[in-house]
């Protein structure tokens, strides 16, 4: 987060295109969706509202992840998250897009985006 | 920023892709609800089971499964439907709150969520408590031989009988094959010799059906299993197969609809191997049930996976009902389902046709033709899950080997092998090391010690594995003990008149060879 407001004080070492500068600053609100039990690990609250912190590269979804491990997630970690990918059975739904077809861990998360992870484990 | 720069895009329409199902192929919105619905009416239509003017109860628990279930019948059923389904349904759904140690509120809560969403369908619905199970008569238990023999009217004829009565006008009473049908329903209705305390969908009944006693002895039968293997198992048997078979026998119902899916069902055949059910598979993951005689569990969810459920009710706003169960947050390897589900999720993800696979597999297995009569009855079923005892303790089995090492192990003599009939115990503080329960209650434990024994003999092998794993079977609800004494009575009495009975196998050799 620092080194962002260096580069921003001396863009002659700064080599992204200038636009770039702008979107990297600000940082991401993003509207999270728990679903289908994935909430239980969560306070049992479904919707989530947050703000991610502005960092030097946009944020990916394997970064969201470790976000999410770190500062959303209550209980059983293991339930939700395995190795940097989300364990086998949560769907992930990025603007209602599987996330297969947007890039999986790759994809670059762009502001008020809407990412629903749902639990296909439980329950029929 | 968005990395698109090969987009995905559904085949046939050229518009932009949302879903992936394999890895070659992707839908978009309107092509997979068209793809999803179609599926349902393929399946209903394939198997031909369901009869026009049939009722048929669905069982929702709640979950997205049954949920997306109850979403495909109330769209076959609307006006707006070209070819609507023809059948009349009802809803039931099973409060296992008792069993997972869920607060009367909270089950308050969830069944008045449910009960908006049932209310909305427009169907009837039964709302039936797991603490129901202690006042359940032992006719559950029994085989009702079908009522109506369906193959003498084709599938064919009966839509065609549909058609006709319905376009003439006529009430649909007047066609033969149903009038005889309901009256035979409600002759089975009347099986029941207690009142039914299941709560109808126009009645608000505002004060508890149960008592915090039966609550209590649910959580007391629950407590005196084991493993959580076998509490699952229990649970299932008692409140998925029981309880709503007869709920369907009592109002009527023909047919049950469960919302089980493809991956559900995959898990569920590798479990049931492991379990020791390998050879009911074709009943337990088949399209059709039809080990109750009367009634007949059908499975028209079987062909979805449970992505695409989820994605169903995430797009459609399906409304379902999340309720934790036995094995929530439970640790992996806490039981047999857990592991297996656990197995398979993670295979898929590398081999995303680990499911479909099985599935196939699954397809394959028939329900196979009842084995021939032996000693003039029909083959004898298990008394918990209904289906034909595999347990005919032949000489060179396996399952003899293992009776045989488990009662070495037990310091028993080798003689005294419980074939088919009551073994003779020795008192097991002989053996006590062994089992645990005489370490705990020493006096009553000769009565349950003679007991259990007697009543495995009436179970199948899986079944006595879940008997086995409990350190008391007088939990066990009062229809299961009575129906397990009028067992035990009819095959002494079998015995006693063994010689006196007419063999028809034996008539129709000799009348072959004279």
């Amino acid at each position: 987060m620092t080194s962002c407001e260096e580069t921003e004080e001396e863009p002659r070492f700064c080599e992204e295109a200038p636009g770039y500068r702008a979107k990297m600053a600000a940082p991401i609100d993003l509207h999270l969706e728990f679903g289908g039990g994935a909430e239980l690990l969560f306070g049992g609250v479904k919707d989530h509202h947050v703000k991610l912190p502005s960092q030097s590269e946009p944020w990916n979804v394997k970064q969201l992840l470790a976000w999410i491990k770190t500062n959303l997630l209550r209980e059983r970690p293991e339930l939700f998250i395995q190795g940097d990918t989300v364990r086998p059975g949560i769907l992930v739904l990025i603007n209602d897009a599987d996330w297969e077809l947007m890039g999986e861990l790759d994809y670059m998360l762009e502001d008020q985006d809407n990412v629903v992870f749902i639990s296909t484990l439980h329950g029929g | 920023m968005c990395q698109v720069d090969e987009d995905y895009i559904d085949a046939q329409l050229e518009t932009k892709a949302v879903l992936s199902v394999s890895r070659k192929y992707a839908f978009c919105g309107d092509c997979f609800k068209e793809y999803f619905i179609h599926k349902f009416r393929a399946m209903l239509g394939k198997n031909r089971l369901i009869f026009p003017g049939e009722k048929v109860l669905l069982s929702v628990s709640g979950g997205p499964a049954s949920s997306a279930l109850l979403s495909q019948v109330q769209e076959g059923l609307s006006p707006k439907t070209p070819k609507k389904l023809r059948f009349v349904p009802g809803i039931i759904y099973v409060d296992e709150g008792a069993a997972c140690g869920q607060s009367l509120e909270e089950r308050g809560e969830i069944k008045s969520q449910l009960e908006m969403i049932f209310r909305a369908s427009g169907f009837p619905f039964y709302v039936v408590h797991l603490e129901a199970v202690f006042s359940l008569p032992s006719s559950v238990l029994q085989c009702a031989s079908s009522a109506l023999d369906r193959r003498n009217e084709s599938y064919k004829e009966a839509v065609d009988g549909f058609i006709q009565s319905a376009c003439s006008g006529t009430q649909r009473e007047t066609c033969q094959g149903s009038n005889s049908y309901t009256e035979v329903q409600t002759l089975l209705s009347e099986l029941s010799t207690q009142e039914w305390s299941g709560e109808g969908g126009t009645v608000t009944n505002k004060s508890q059906p149960f008592t915090p006693e039966q609550t209590e002895a649910v959580r007391t039968l629950l407590a005196s299993v084991k493993t959580l293997t076998a509490r699952e198992e229990l649970l299932k048997t008692l409140s998925r197969q029981h309880l709503i078979l007869h709920t369907a026998r009592v109002r009527g119902y023909s047919k049950v609809m469960m919302g089980d899916s493809c991956s559900r069902l995959a898990v569920k055949l590798l479990t049931n191997i492991a379990l020791g059910r390998g050879a009911f598979l074709a009943m337990d993951t088949g399209f059709s049930d039809p080990r109750y005689g009367d009634i007949a569990i059908v499975r028209p969810m079987r062909e979805y996976s449970s992505k695409e459920i989820a994605f169903y009710n995430r797009m459609f706003k399906v409304p379902s009902v999340f309720t934790s169960a036995l094995d929530t947050k439970a640790p992996e390897k806490a039981s047999i389902h857990r592991l297996t589900e656990s197995f398979i999720s993670k295979l898929q993800t590398d081999f995303p046709s680990t499911v479909s696979t099985i599935y196939r597999t699954s397809e394959k297995l028939n329900t196979a033709c009842p084995r021939p009569i032996v000693d003039g009855e029909l083959t004898e079923k298990c008394l918990l899950c209904l289906c034909a005892l595999d347990t005919g303790a032949e000489e060179a089995t396996a399952f003899h080997a293992t009776l045989i090492s488990e009662n070495l192990s037990r310091n028993r003599m080798p003689v005294t092998i419980p074939a088919l009939g009551v073994a003779k115990q020795q008192c097991c503080a002989s053996g006590g090391e062994q089992k645990e329960s005489c370490g705990d209650r020493v006096d009553g434990c000769h009565s349950v010690d003679s007991f259990t024994p007697e009543l495995q003999t009436l179970l199948c092998y899986s079944c006595r594995l879940i008997i086995k794993d409990m350190t008391s079977v007088n939990s066990v609800p009062e229809y299961i003990l009575s129906e397990a004494e009028r067992k035990k009575r009819r095959r002494v009495m079998k015995q006693e008149i063994q010689d006196f009975l007419l063999n028809p196998e034996n008539d129709a050799v000799e009348m072959n060879v004279s």
